[in-house]
């Protein structure tokens, strides 16, 4: 291999990936999040310009996809105990343009406030018919559908008498390393959301708004499942290749 | 008129129910070419305690340079058997492992090679957003020319480079410091 040597290719002078504007992510810092204190890097981070490592990431295709593993009421002999949901939405980039065939996982506490996982010691039910967890890939269009519980809230040791509200994990990987994303997803009208450390931890409201999903008539079933919509924006791309990018001396 | 991205939240204490079917460790089959590697690793929090809830995801190119990606447009091959995607849960000693193989050079953005790195996304409770660093490979020369690396404070360089490990072939360690004395570097990316 003599890859040090030569011209470089064209895909040096790939465009990056656009940085989030003040206030709308959060900081790694958030001292109501107790959790973050000893987590937290105390170094500022280092501005890294985008790279071809850093403009492409891994590529899962229907390969990677179990076709049924959207619908989360589905996954054992009964019916799950709680509120049938159904959980839809696009995946776009910042000027609104679809994200094609990308892969998002889903994991969830069941309707009782509890995960299946071995270190939730809340004393609340596991539902044998429920694991929580869940993946797909967006169509041609974006589009994403799930078919789950809704969640319910459950205690957990922020503060004293601290509760999470009911939420959604969701984890998209997007076109490239650059637009991986995990966020959680909301409900409207949660009573405690304004008391919730997580998520009050972006300081832009517009920014906190959009991870509550809006209830949505036209994908509730009659007599089956009530629709929430939950529309996911990742990073959008600079618009032309940035200074200094590609160039061969 | 632009939408803003949406913005990250923590992955909790419980995303291993939703990340455990997308584990990688091993990321290059028999068959797939390049030197054989094993980094090993230690996640420690500000008291320098294992962080025994993390999870660890890697992105590299094959031994030849090349992103297994529509955007990497070099002409080089292509191993069909080689994503290039790992994902690795920390265990109660906040250790995590893969074996993979050193990636090749890729372009950087000062017209140079850039040195062989692998790409880091480190998730756990306590993280409102993933941090970002880079594993780079000891002893390598391309390291004194390479553009990220640059970007660090020299004292700070070596938190990037793995160190070989003692007596075992192709094995190296590389370790997460959150915080305090040694904290490695994470990106702004």
């Amino acid at each position: 291999m003599r890859s040090s040597e030569g011209q470089l290719p064209a895909a040096a002078r790939l465009a990056g990936y656009r940085r989030p504007l003040p206030g709308t992510q959060p900081k790694h810092l958030h001292p109501p999040y107790a959790s973050s204190l000893k987590r937290a890097p105390s170094r500022p981070l280092v501005y890294l310009p985008h790279t071809l490592s850093e403009i492409t990431g891994p590529v899962f295709g229907a390969e990677s996809v179990d076709v049924k593993a959207f619908d989360l009421t589905k996954q054992h002999s009964g019916e799950p105990a709680g509120e049938r949901i159904i959980v839809s939405g696009r995946v776009i980039d910042e000027e609104g343009r679809p994200i094609r065939r990308t892969l998002i996982e889903i994991w969830q506490a069941n309707a009782a406030g509890r995960y299946r996982h071995k270190i939730d010691q809340h004393d609340a039910p596991l539902d044998p018919n429920f694991t929580g967890v869940g993946h797909t890939l967006t169509d041609s269009e974006g589009r994403y559908r799930f078919i789950t519980i809704k969640p319910g809230a459950y205690p957990w040791k922020n503060h004293y008498n601290a509760w999470r509200p009911a939420h959604i994990h969701f984890s998209l990987f997007g076109p490239a390393f650059a637009t991986r994303l995990v966020t959680q997803m909301y409900f409207p009208g949660d009573a405690l959301l304004p008391f919730d450390a997580v998520f009050n931890c972006t300081a832009d409201e517009k920014a906190r708004q959009g991870l509550i999903s809006i209830f949505d008539w036209e994908t509730t079933i009659p007599d089956r499942a009530l629709g929430y919509r939950f529309d996911i924006v990742l990073s959008g791309r600079e618009a032309t290749p940035m200074e200094g990018h590609g160039g061969t001396r | 008129m632009s939408l803003t991205a949406t913005t990250s939240q923590t992955v909790g204490p419980f995303f291993l129910i939703g990340f455990d079917r997308m584990s990688q460790k091993d990321l290059a089959p028999p068959g797939v070419s390049g030197e054989r590697i094993e980094i090993v690793g230690r996640v420690l929090d500000g008291d320098g305690a294992p962080v025994a809830d993390a999870v660890i995801e890697i992105w590299q190119a094959n031994a030849h340079g090349k992103y297994a990606h529509p955007e990497d447009l070099q002409d080089k091959p292509i191993e069909p058997q080689f994503r290039g995607y790992g994902r690795c849960a920390t265990d109660d000693d906040g250790k995590f492992h893969f074996a993979t193989i050193k990636p090749g050079r890729v372009p950087g953005l000062d017209g140079k090679w850039q040195a062989p790195h692998i790409a880091v996304s480190v998730f756990m409770r306590g993280l409102l957003i993933r941090l970002v660093t880079r594993i780079y490979f000891p002893d390598d020369p391309a390291n004194g020319e390479d553009f990220a690396l640059k970007q660090v404070d020299a004292w700070r360089r070596e938190t990037l480079i793995a160190k070989k490990v003692a007596g075992q072939e192709g094995a190296m360690e590389w370790n997460v410091i959150l915080q305090g004395p040694g904290e490695t570097v994470f990106f702004d990316c």
